[in-house]
């Protein structure tokens, strides 16, 4: 069932997994399930939004990403620090007290996010002028987002923003232009991202919207970060790297990208309840006249991501001071460029049917009704199951078993019992049957 | 007998805050099915216009789905006002709906005419002072 067309950054350390309910409880798609007592990720359903890393309460979910020595791996190697880092440090005054500290630590070139990222804004106002997508159009650069809209959003999917995400463009131009610059094979040169969450990972493994992605490797901002500390300092030798404006540096937050736009028209969610909440009213058409909708999977948006250091709240505030003094945007285009845009569709993928077949699905949601009456509705997850629906469900699928349920058991043990006693001062068949022709001859 | 699916809903009238967990849940339920998601659309949205104008017109109501292999047919019924004239209130722009409710965005008078463009089929029977059934069916092809 699981095989290899499904990477996931998010996943289980075997041994720390105690099999508390925490994690099944929140996992907004309900995709884990305890058996044997350790919880088990359901593949297909996970966004890899995070929320389990962050519920866990014996830090058994974790992110799977490069270790630092990545770097060894190529001849030339380019940072591509996403804009949430920006935000980690105390009384940042410049940005290239970072970007100098990322050579310092051993990069060759610093490619920010944030320059791609004012590429993309400028992009997306082209095409909300042009006028041809349905609208409103819906952030792509939150690839959690785009998963559970292709799983649970299916009448959604055309109003994506068919654009690659800021890390994805700036990894191909980034590379594009050290090819000429060092004349050395792509393969040689690694574009590596300093990412905020486990999502962007998976998005770098297992691309979506291109057949395959340009990054060449992942770090996370957390073992960054420390790193970058030792290495930082402000001073005259100071090298000028950093090439994004505000609006660059503002897609760390929720907002960020919304408000590049140029327009009042528009909705910005963040934290993935309230994503699911939106994306259900905008499929029931329950407001109209948006040009724009963003959706950050985390709370205050990327700086929110489980790979990040700072509080969000906090990052949030650093990021605003620091904005203080840049420019509005620096970069521009004239049209949009082939890199820019997704080269596959993104397809629907309908997990959450009960059977291929519809009267099979039919049936089987009876039972899962029938099955679901008979359970307490306790939602108590001793069963494995996030509640007594979905362990109804978990048993029509064939994943479970009613006597999962332990209440439903201890029922069945009575019952069983109360059997026992009976078949105690019950006579055989054989024995009965003789009686009976004794009482009546 | 298990060639239906049924599903039953008792919508409350006081509560404003939960108006449209009927039609939420039916879309659950339809995903569930494998229902083509542009039938479950149509369904979600007109469901819901019927369920908010029970909500707000009537004071709440019963509604019962019955999905088939063929269509989806949904009843909504109230013990509401009542409506005096339907063809009048199907006409777009008609509403009776009072300041506070207007005040939340509602109250447009979109709502019937919307329920009649996203189905394939819809029957209102109304008598002022004892309620409103309407009938709708979406057909999966
Ligand atoms: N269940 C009902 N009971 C009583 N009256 C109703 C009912 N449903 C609709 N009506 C009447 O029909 C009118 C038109 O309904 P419709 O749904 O089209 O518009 P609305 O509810 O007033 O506004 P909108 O749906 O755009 O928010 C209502 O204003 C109301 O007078
Ligand atoms: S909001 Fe940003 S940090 Fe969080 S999952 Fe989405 S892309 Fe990653
Ligand atoms: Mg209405």
């Amino acid at each position: 069932m699981e095989t290899q067309k499904f990477f996931h950054s998010v996943t289980l350390d075997r041994d720390k997994c105690k099999g508390c309910i925490n994690c099944i409880k929140r996992c907004p798609t309900e995709a884990i399930r305890v058996r044997n007592g350790k919880a088990k990720i359901i593949k297909e359903r996970c966004i890899d939004c995070g929320e389990c890393i962050r519920v866990c309460p014996h830090h058994a979910k974790k992110a799977i990403y490069d270790p630092l020595e990545v770097l060894t791996h190529f001849k030339y190697k380019i940072a591509l620090p996403a804009p949430a880092l920006y935000g980690q440090f105390n009384n940042l005054e410049d940005v290239d007290i970072v970007l100098n500290a990322l050579i310092e630590m051993g990069f060759d070139e610093v490619y920010e996010v944030a320059k791609a990222a004012e590429l993309v804004s400028d992009a997306t106002r082209k095409i909300l002028r042009e006028n041809k997508l349905p609208k409103p159009i819906i952030s792509s650069a939150c690839p959690a987002v785009t998963r559970l809209i292709r799983v649970r959003f299916p009448t959604l999917i055309d109003n994506i923003l068919p654009l690659n995400a800021p890390v994805e463009l700036a990894a191909r131009l980034a590379k594009e232009e050290a090819v000429k610059k060092t004349g050395l094979p792509p393969e040689e040169i690694g574009a590596i991202f300093i990412s905020p969450c486990p999502a962007k990972v998976t998005a770098a493994k297992m691309s979506l919207g291109t057949e395959k992605s340009e990054i060449s490797a992942v770090l996370a901002i957390s073992e960054v970060y420390p790193q970058l500390v030792k290495l930082m300092k402000n001073g005259p030798e100071l090298k000028s790297y950093a090439q994004a404006g505000k609006i660059g540096v503002s897609w760390a937050t929720s907002t960020g990208e919304a408000s590049a736009l140029l327009t009042d028209n528009y909705l910005a969610a963040d934290g993935i309840e309230n994503v699911i909440r939106v994306l259900e009213d905008l499929e029931d058409e329950k407001f109209g006249n948006l040009d724009f909708i963003e959706l950050n999977a985390c709370n205050g948006g990327c700086v929110g991501g489980v790979l990040t250091v700072e509080n969000p709240y906090i990052a949030r505030t650093k990021l605003k001071r620091l904005r203080k003094y840049l420019p509005v945007s620096l970069n521009h285009i004239n049209r949009i460029p082939e890199e820019m845009k997704w080269d596959c569709d993104l397809e629907y993928s309908p997990i959450l049917k009960l059977d291929e077949d519809f009267k099979t699905a039919m049936v089987k949601m009876n039972e899962m009704e029938e099955i679901e009456a008979s359970l307490p509705g306790l939602d108590c997850g001793s069963c494995g199951a996030p509640s007594c629906k979905a362990l109804a469900e978990d048993v029509v699928r064939g994943f479970a078993s009613i006597d999962d349920c332990i209440f439903r058991f201890r029922e069945n043990v009575a019952s069983l019992v109360d059997n026992i006693q009976k078949l105690q001062g019950a006579f055989p068949a054989a024995y009965r049957k003789k009686k009976e022709e004794e009482e009546n001859p | 007998m298990n060639n239906t699916v049924k599903l039953h809903y008792i919508v409350d009238g006081e509560d404003f805050t939960r108006a449209g967990e009927a039609s939420a849940d039916v879309k659950k339920n339809l995903r569930k099915l494998g229902v083509p998601p542009d039938v479950i659309r149509k369904v979600a949205i007109a469901l819901y216009e019927g369920e908010i104008n029970m909500v707000i017109h009537a004071n709440g109501g019963v509604i019962d789905v019955e999905v088939s292999p063929e269509c989806i047919s949904m009843a909504l019924k109230d013990q509401g006002k009542g409506i005096e004239d339907v063809e009048k209130a199907m006409q777009e722009g008609y509403s009776t709906a009072p300041d506070e409710v207007r005040s939340l965005g509602f109250g447009a008078g979109m709502g019937l005419p919307n329920m009649k463009k996203y189905t394939d089929s819809m029957k209102i029977e109304s008598t002022v002072g004892v309620g409103t059934n309407v009938y709708m069916t979406v057909s999966i092809s």
